[in-house]
């Protein structure tokens, strides 16, 4: 169970970000989750949205650098401890986390954690056999 | 003592006969021990004979930086090896160094031309010179080193770096006399500030500045931040090494050539004419009195003028204007030789990056630093900072042991390093020369 995350290069000078929106605005394009990722000269953008394939192509198109790349999603309850369970098995079992991000879904009883592991498929497979709850990318958009 | 030599007073006459016999002698030579340049000669139907005036120089085939590649390491040398007391080698060039020798007279004479130029700058026996050229392969250190000994002042071979050390040997010794790049006198001046040493804790009176471009603006701030009077050198390991020309405390207007020795003229680098005094060209030197590694006619890629006008100091050598440009792309990089062509190499080495790419360069302090700007292809992206730092690790650290110098990396955006017409514009300097 993985989910497409859209990763756009950012230069470090103003109004970049506005540039993306803007793109994704005009193309109809929703955002569930986003995070940043900077170095003092440059910033890696990741996105999720529901219209993965369009916004690529309309950011592309509009001259910027996007990768697609998978990502794991987990739901786990919003409260304290949640993320904790999920990086316990993580660290159980060796995995590294290269990046994560969450948001809080709508109804407010579930937290949506996004995560970029080293192994990916390993995380996936413990991750269901320990009975979380992975999203789909569809599943994120209907939230 | 004004001159050495009685050479550097002659009148012109006088002084275009003896390299009149010189480069005959020397074309004789060439001829007869350089198989290439021979070779080059039979192809342009040219006899050492034909060379019966300066102005048959012309006729002579020219002799440029690819000669040298392509005769790497010791084909041009014009003296069996067993002669070579020494090699010296230039800086950071595409591929090959070039590599020059010289026999024992060839040392006495640099150093006896280096030793004229620090009495251009009014140097003598009694000075204590502190030497902060690089010794090593380059000709800087070495060249100037015999120089100040031929002419019997005191040495302190200090050599680069550690500007602490530097200032207290110069406050300790006396020193005198300052040789080095006109950036790392303006360095040593900070670093005296900085340890709260002021000129006046110094002895220092000259300063002998060459090896890469400065400007006035440079000359003006070396000379007051140092209380000095600051003068310039020119040379290239090509040629000699320092002392191909120099300024004299008398000039307004450009370096002494040492004339009896290097014949210079100014070509138009299109055509490759000879160009009148006063006009701005590319500076072509032949050697008339070296034994071991003998060039006619090189082009130096630098452009500069000659003036013919006597010097008030008395001397009647020709005057070259302080170099203004190249007629190549090479930049020079705290006193590295920098092409463009050299950077593309190593990025389209480094897999999946498009040579998107732009060299900017800037003055941080005294210092040159180069950027290199490179545009993020889909191919390089990544949507880890750590893949992405790697890249621009591996892009410096190959450029620095292409290139010998450190630089930046930058990812940058597509389509965001301007194009015009098509075609980048890969180097934007903006030191303030």
């Amino acid at each position: 169970m993985r989910v497409e995350q859209i990763a756009v290069f950012l230069e470090n000078k103003s109004g970049r970000l506005a540039e993306i929106t803007r793109i994704l605005a005009e193309n109809d394009i929703n955002i569930r989750a986003l995070s940043v990722a900077d170095t003092a000269d440059f910033g890696i953008l990741r996105l999720i949205v529901d219209k993965v394939d369009l916004a690529k192509e309309a950011l592309r198109a509009g001259g910027f650098t996007v990768g697609k790349t998978d990502v794991v999603a987990v739901e786990v309850p919003d409260r304290s401890g949640g993320l904790a369970s999920v990086l316990a098995v993580v660290n159980e079992i060796g995995l590294n986390v290269e990046y994560m991000y969450a948001f809080v879904n709508k109804s407010g009883a579930d937290a949506v954690l996004i995560f970029r592991f080293d192994d990916m498929d390993k995380a996936i497979e413990v991750l269901q056999q320990k009975g979380f709850t992975l999203l789909s990318g569809t599943q994120i958009c209907s939230l | 003592m004004m001159w050495v030599e009685e050479i550097e007073t002659l009148p012109r006459v006088g002084l275009e006969s003896i390299q009149l016999k010189r480069l005959q002698a020397l074309v004789h030579r060439i001829y007869e021990k350089v198989l290439p340049y021979r070779a080059k000669m039979d192809e342009a139907g040219i006899k050492p004979g034909d060379i019966q005036s300066l102005a048959d120089l012309r006729k002579l085939p020219f002799t440029t930086k690819d000669d040298l590649r392509d005769n790497y390491p010791f084909g041009l040398f014009a003296t069996p090896m067993e002669d070579v007391i020494r090699v010296h080698a230039s800086s950071g060039t595409t591929g090959k160094s070039t590599v020059v020798g010289y026999t024992a007279a060839d040392i006495e004479l640099w150093a006896s031309i280096m030793s004229r130029c620090l009495t251009m700058a009014g140097v003598t026996r009694g000075d204590m010179v502190h030497n902060a050229y690089g010794y090593g392969l380059f000709t800087g250190g070495l060249g100037a080193h015999y120089g100040i000994e031929a002419l019997g002042a005191t040495v302190i071979p200090v050599s680069g770096g550690n500007s602490k050390r530097q200032i207290t040997i110069m406050r300790d010794f006396g020193s005198t006399v300052l040789l080095s790049t006109p950036s790392y006198a303006l360095n040593l001046a900070d670093a005296m500030a900085d340890s709260g040493v002021s000129p006046e804790d110094l002895k220092l009176r000259v300063g002998i500045h060459g090896a890469e471009p400065w400007s006035e603006n440079m000359r003006e701030e070396v000379e007051r931040k140092l209380g000095i009077k600051a003068v310039d050198i020119y040379g290239l390991s090509e040629i000699i090494g320092p002392g191909v020309a120099m300024e004299c405390l008398h000039s307004q207007r450009g370096m002494h050539i040492l004339e009896d020795n290097f014949l210079p003229e100014i070509v138009d680098p299109e055509t490759l004419e000879p160009l009148p005094y006063g006009e701005a060209g590319e500076l072509v030197f032949t050697t008339l009195t070296k034994e071991a590694f003998p060039l006619i006619r090189y082009r130096t890629k630098d452009i500069s003028r000659l003036f013919l006008e006597p010097c008030d100091c008395g001397r009647t050598l020709i005057r070259m204007e302080k170099v203004t440009g190249r007629t190549d792309d090479m930049l020079i990089i705290r006193g590295v030789n920098v092409f463009p062509s050299q950077v593309e190499h190593v990025l389209v080495g480094v897999e999946g990056v498009e040579p998107h790419y732009q060299i900017e360069v800037t003055r941080e302090g005294n210092l040159d630093v180069m950027s290199v700007l490179v545009e993020v292809s889909e191919h390089i992206f990544s949507d880890e900072i750590k893949v992405l730092e790697k890249l621009t690790k591996k892009i410096q650290v190959e450029i620095k042991d292409m290139l010998g110098v450190t630089c930046k990396v930058k990812l940058v955006e597509p389509r965001s390093i301007q194009r015009s017409e098509g075609k980048a514009q890969r180097v934007i300097d903006r030191r303030k020369l």
